[in-house]
């Protein structure tokens, strides 16, 4: 999904400059001295265009690729809805990626099976506001994010121990 | 306390006109002291081709499951009476029974069952009950666990609650896609499963009507979280919320015409009275902290929750009339979900200690607290209608199973399913006929 956004991105924006090529080489037959001139100039434009281009794709390859490498699981400690250092370096990369596009973003909250179902569903649900708060606070408009918790009835690892908590408790972004 | 070596697995064969077992197996791990020793004789059968139901050995399987009784084993008995001319008492002194049930069962114009029964008391030499029930054949298990209930209720003095159903939620799980979830109902002893729901979604907090002709649930079908009322005889179901944030643990009101749920649809989660009438909402708690998990006090007077607006979650008290807020438990860190019997006094919730999460009972008058199970991990206490024993959610191994205890402590028994994880028991109200 994101990478055919960029790539439909590319594509339109090369599509443009192929048009204006097309447009400029048409100019070229009609003067011979002053379309030399303006024959550069149009090079040197759609040259100039070409590599901002790539380089926004770059800088927005780069976001996806600092995206890919944190993942998009979140992790907590037990009974808190604290976000940890790990954790906020992860959604700074997130929220960077955000900046340059419009996309709305779903974040669930789940907690291990310590506690009460019940209770782990307001905590889980308090674990995704955390992570929605820091996104709005860095820029991410709220109506971009839905919020939604499971509580503890969708674990990753379904055994017990702090081996298996620990991967449960989580804020995931979909 | 005694201990039984042997595991009673309960007959669990549904009706005739299916083969589906029941999902539930039954292990008593724990029974008192002194059982009574009592003889459940098989019934006669009075009808043509074979009785459609072992009526003895639902009621004989009922009673071994409280723990208040040890039945005699049918290779055991001496004689096998079904008439009163037929007892002789020296046959069960010889074998230590303290008291004898005998009876007959017939169906009559094809589908209408009638079950007489009497029980013996052996020491005295007399007659203390007889009695009958009649209904549709199809109900042969929940006529003879109305029998059961009868001759629980002249035997400990206390109303039987055999005859009674459960709802739970079931688990497959799916490594690697989503899980598989079934709201279930069964008839106490988790026999005669029907499949209410199944959904790629979780389900969740299953709870009764009062008159125990619906129920309530949260399911997350639409992909998040939304309160259903659903008719049993019908099927019929109605969206009841479909709010912002959480929409969950329904609690119907003692009277039937509302709903305490729990909402955070303007920021926070707090407790929320609807008018089952009108749908109109009244917010009862106000507060940053999680208010959850309500229950009603008996009376319909109070509601119970659970907030952690002192640091840690505890039990709290709503007064609907004053609107006055007071905290209930002070004993330990962690006090959650609370269900209250119907005397209004014995508060059974989650308490955490020493790291584990038990059940434990509170008196609401002495505030003595009792912490009734020694696994962990316990969770989802639900009390049988006539306050003598709480179901529960708990683990065994890496399984969700339902597990069972009395409220003194003293009996005990697993359900765990067939295949995959339980949890969430809601024991039903007294159904009425």
């Amino acid at each position: 999904m994101k990478q055919l956004t960029v790539a439909g991105k590319v594509l339109t924006l090369l599509f443009a400059a192929v048009f204006l090529a097309a447009c400029s080489s048409k100019d070229t037959k009609d003067d011979s001295s002053a379309a030399d001139a303006a024959a550069a100039e149009a090079a040197a434009r759609s040259a100039a265009e070409r590599a901002a281009m790539e380089d926004a794709a770059m800088a927005e390859r780069r976001l996806q690729d600092a995206v890919a490498a944190v993942g998009n699981v979140f992790y907590f400690d037990y009974d808190s809805s604290t976000l940890k250092p790990q954790a906020q370096a992860a959604l700074d990369a997130h929220i960077a990626l955000l900046r340059t596009n419009d996309r709305s973003v779903r974040l669930e909250g789940h907690t291990d099976e310590r506690g009460t179902r019940e209770y782990n569903m307001a905590l889980g649900e308090r674990r995704a506001n955390t992570v929605r708060d820091y996104m709005v606070v860095n820029g991410i408009a709220s109506y971009r994010i839905e919020t939604v918790s499971y509580g503890e009835e969708q674990p990753i690892a379904y055994g017990s121990g702090e081996a298996n908590w620990s991967q449960n408790r989580r804020v995931e972004l979909k | 306390m005694k201990h039984l070596t042997a595991v009673l697995v309960a007959t669990v064969f549904a009706l005739a006109t299916t083969s589906a077992r029941a999902e539930l197996v039954i292990e008593i791990t724990q029974g008192m002291d002194n059982p009574t020793a009592i003889a459940v004789v098989p019934f006669a059968w009075q009808g043509s081709g074979t009785a459609p139901e072992d009526v003895a050995q639902v009621i004989d399987n009922d009673l071994a499951r409280s723990g208040q009784f040890d039945p005699v084993g049918r290779g055991d008995m001496l004689a096998r009476p079904s008439t009163q001319q037929e007892v002789f008492y020296r046959d069960w002194r010889a074998i230590n029974t303290e008291y004898v049930l005998i009876g007959r069962a017939s169906v009559t114009g094809q589908v209408q069952m009638r079950i007489e029964y009497e029980l013996f008391d052996v020491n005295r030499q007399a007659r203390v009950l007889s009695g009958y029930e009649e209904g549709h054949v199809n109900d042969a298990r929940m006529l003879a666990h109305r029998v059961a209930d009868e001759v629980y209720e002249t035997l400990t003095g206390i109303p039987g609650a055999f005859a009674t159903r459960l709802l739970y939620v079931s688990v497959t799980r799916n490594p690697g896609g989503k899980d598989f979830y079934r709201l279930t109902l069964s008839d106490s002893d988790g026999a005669r499963p029907i499949v209410l729901l199944e959904s790629r979604e979780p389900i969740m907090a299953p709870s009764w009507s009062p008159d125990g002709k619906h129920i309530a649930y949260v399911s997350f079908e639409t992909s998040r979280p939304a309160i259903y009322r659903q008719e049993l005889a019908t099927g019929a179901r109605v969206q009841l919320t479909n709010f912002r944030g959480l929409n969950g643990a329904p609690a119907w009101s003692p009277d039937g015409n509302s709903m305490a749920m729990v909402l955070s649809k303007d920021g926070n989660p707090d407790i929320y009275l609807m008018d089952l009438r009108t749908r109109e909402l009244t917010q009862l708690t106000r507060h940053y902290a999680i208010d959850t998990e309500p229950t009603w006090m008996p009376d319909g007077r109070s509601i119970l929750f659970t907030s952690d607006r002192g640091g840690r979650p505890q039990i709290y008290r709503y007064d609907l009339r004053s609107g006055a807020t007071e905290r209930l438990t002070y004993e330990g860190s962690y006090n959650a979900r609370a269900r209250v019997a119907q005397d209004g006094r014995n508060l059974v919730m989650v308490h955490q200690a020493g790291g584990q999460f038990h059940i434990a009972l509170q008196d609401l008058v002495t505030n003595r607290l009792q912490i009734l199970t020694g696994t962990d991990l316990d969770e989802s206490p639900s009390i049988a209608p006539n306050g003598s024993m709480v179901l529960y959610g708990t683990k065994s191994g890496d399984r969700g199973i339902l597990a069972a205890v009395s409220v003194d402590g003293g009996v005990k028994f697993r359900l765990p399913a067939r295949e995959g994880d339980v949890r969430e028991p809601a024991w039903s109200p007294y159904m009425s006929r």
